[in-house]
């Protein structure tokens, strides 16, 4: 599903420059659900910017899904990340004057879906968060977790290969976080890719496989045990 | 584009962005109307004021001068310079005959007369003239009728008398057609009264004579007053007046660089005159009105800078979400567009009632400021084309602004 080899990645800081990632090696099979770790600096959320096509890697391949990722124009980059991936962000990103229905609804809207099918998309996945009764309510009128939620219909409208996660739960409580994240697993459970960056130890231990970073190399790959494996159930 | 234009989305994302600061937007297009308005409130007034003076002059000749003997200023052919000039219906039909492009060449005559009826008195001008000369100054006839060709072969004693002697002479609402009075003691039956013109072209004469009647009166012989030239539409009357001075010089006996020996007031020149007044304040009209539109099309594109500065990440989002850069430059493009010309129309229609009411205070009745002012609706189309056009180029500005930071950044932005 998704394959880096060798992604190289700095930054110019005045005269100097900062090198963020050096050498990425990650390979990330269809329906697993990945944390990605590390402190800040380490170049977690660099690395997911270069797979959410929002940036690009200096050097190294990146292959998704069979295609490579390689010196996209800006339309075809909006093309891709339209067709291929779903973005959940930290601060839910909702646009603030559509309500959950239309937010939800966007990703179809620049997809070219008719209105009618659009809507009826988007209230389907409103559904399956759980929010179809807020289906008309602004952002401000939800709470954080329902927020998240909305934001996770709208990562879902466009069913993409791939949902990106930057640190879905630093906006929410440990309770609406947990509640979160076996929304998650559900997801998962039902086939969906996950890639998620984190610092949270806890939330990290609820995904199926952890890869940690430190200093823009890959410092531990693993799987959770399954034992281990926290699942919510509250 | 069509389509992108007849969407429903594409509206609802305008309606939808524009209504999340209402009052802005309304401050924002504040600039665009007040240009619009102005444009056409000015546009307006100036045909009003062009109008009105059309119908001031629609009576007259425009295309007309008029030319009098004075005293010769040179010596020639063994005449002392000083020798006064009179004017003969001889002049009056050679200028006639020989200068190119005349219409009509109206001999007039004029004096000062006691008219008695019963007992009142006063004394008014008494002008000979023919019966062209209704239709190169065209006269309201509130009674009776003009002088015709009969009056004038037959050197009848008749009389067409201005309003204002009717006034004095008569009682309110009195007949006054087939009435007697006496000229400088010589009965004149009544014919007619003739409303005053709000204009005064040359010398005024309250009451109209047949010209051949004056003759025989006063004693005039061939030598008239004055005379009027009306020349064709197609010729300049600056060059007919000179042509017909250098002729009438000619036939007198005066120095062919004798200028002062007729006196002449060329009413075609006069009223272009006004005429180029009326297009210097409509050049200015629309130099007025377009300079504040284009600053108020300026105001829309600074409001819209800010807004998207303010909508960096809101944009980022989009892109993130699979919006192509084009997509975002043409919605906030459209947005320009939609700002622009929804406060061009308002400015149209408030523009249109301050026309309304324009005309209710000044261009009622016959003597109006203004008649009829009013914009035609090519003018209402050029003013949304520019609009359109303007709002157009100015939405590029923030268009390339919004794409040109990277979604990374906007993503960034707090």
């Amino acid at each position: 599903m998704l394959e880096i080899k060798e992604l190289h990645k700095s930054y110019p800081i005045g005269d100097s420059s900062l090198h963020v990632l050096k050498g990425i090696n990650l390979s990330v099979k269809e329906g697993e659900m990945v944390a990605i770790m590390g402190s800040s600096g380490s170049g977690k959320s660099t690395l997911l910017n270069i797979i959410g096509m929002l940036d690009e890697a200096d050097s190294g391949s990146y292959v998704l899904d069979g295609i490579p990722i390689k010196n996209l124009t800006e339309k075809k980059a909006a093309l891709y990340r339209n067709r291929f991936l779903g973005f959940i962000f930290q601060s839910f990103n909702l646009i603030n004057y559509k309500n959950a229905l239309e937010n939800v609804a966007l990703p179809l809207y620049y997809q070219g879906v008719k209105r009618k099918e659009r809507q009826e998309q988007a209230m389907f996945y409103l559904e399956k968060v759980g929010l179809a009764d807020w289906a008309h309510h602004l952002p401000k009128e939800l709470s954080g977790g329902q927020n998240q939620r909305v934001a996770i219909a709208r990562a879902l409208a466009a069913n993409p290969k791939l949902l990106l996660a930057d640190e879905p739960t630093g906006a929410l409580d440990t309770h609406t976080s947990y509640d979160l994240m076996a929304f998650i697993q559900e997801l998962n459970d039902e086939g969906k890719t996950i890639l998620m960056v984190t610092h949270e130890e806890d939330i990290a231990n609820m995904c199926k496989r952890i890869v940690k970073l430190r200093d823009g190399i890959i410092m531990e790959d693993k799987l959770v045990e399954l034992d281990s494996r926290i699942t919510c159930l509250i | 584009m069509l389509r992108y234009l007849l969407d429903r989305d594409t509206w609802q994302e305008v309606y939808d962005s524009l209504s999340k600061n209402k009052l802005r937007t309304v401050i924002t297009m504040i600039g665009v109307w007040w240009g619009i308005l102005l444009l056409i409130g000015l546009l307006g007034s100036a045909r009003g004021m062009e109008n009105s003076f059309n119908r001031l002059f629609g009576d007259f000749a425009t295309n007309s001068v008029f030319i009098w003997g004075q005293s010769t200023s040179r010596p020639f052919k063994g005449f002392q310079e000083g020798r006064r000039v009179r004017l003969s219906l001889t002049d009056a039909k050679k200028v006639e005959d020989n200068i190119e492009g005349i219409e009509f060449v109206v001999p007039r005559n004029q004096n000062q007369g006691t008219v008695v009826r019963n007992f009142l008195s006063g004394r008014f001008n008494v002008a000979g003239d023919y019966p062209l000369l209704d239709v190169v100054q065209k006269k309201k006839l509130v009674f009776g009728r003009f002088i015709n060709q009969n009056d004038i072969d037959h050197k009848k004693k008749v009389a067409v008398i201005s309003e204002d002697v009717y006034k004095q002479l008569f009682e309110i609402k009195e007949d006054p057609v087939g009435a007697y009075m006496q000229i400088n003691g010589m009965n004149f039956t009544v014919i007619g009264v003739f409303e005053e013109s709000n204009v005064r072209m040359g010398p005024g004469s309250d009451i109209h004579i047949p010209f051949t009647t004056f003759q025989q009166v006063y004693n005039q012989g061939d030598q008239i007053g004055w005379i009027m030239v009306t020349g064709k539409p197609d010729y300049n009357i600056k060059q007919i007046e000179l042509d017909a001075k250098l002729l009438l010089r000619n036939l007198n006996q005066i120095h062919p660089k004798d200028n002062r020996a007729f006196g002449s007031f060329n009413l075609g020149e006069n009223f272009d005159k006004v005429t180029g007044f009326l297009t210097g304040m409509q050049f200015l009209t629309w130099f007025v009105g377009i300079a504040t539109l284009i600053a108020g099309v300026f105001a829309i594109g600074n409001i819209l800078l800010i807004t998207v500065k303010e909508r960096t990440k809101e944009i980022g989002v989009r892109r993130a979400l699979g919006a192509t850069p084009f997509e975002i430059k043409r919605q906030i493009v459209t947005e320009a567009v939609f700002l622009t010309l929804f406060a061009g129309i308002f400015g149209i229609i408030s523009g249109g009632w301050i026309l309304i009411l324009l005309d209710y205070y000044y261009g009622q009745g016959d003597d109006a400021t203004l008649v009829n002012a009013s914009v035609s609706i090519a003018i209402v189309f050029l003013a949304l084309l520019i609009l359109i056009i303007l709002g157009t180029l100015i939405g590029l500005i923030p268009a390339f602004k919004a794409t040109s930071v990277r979604p990374i950044e906007a993503l960034r932005e707090e």
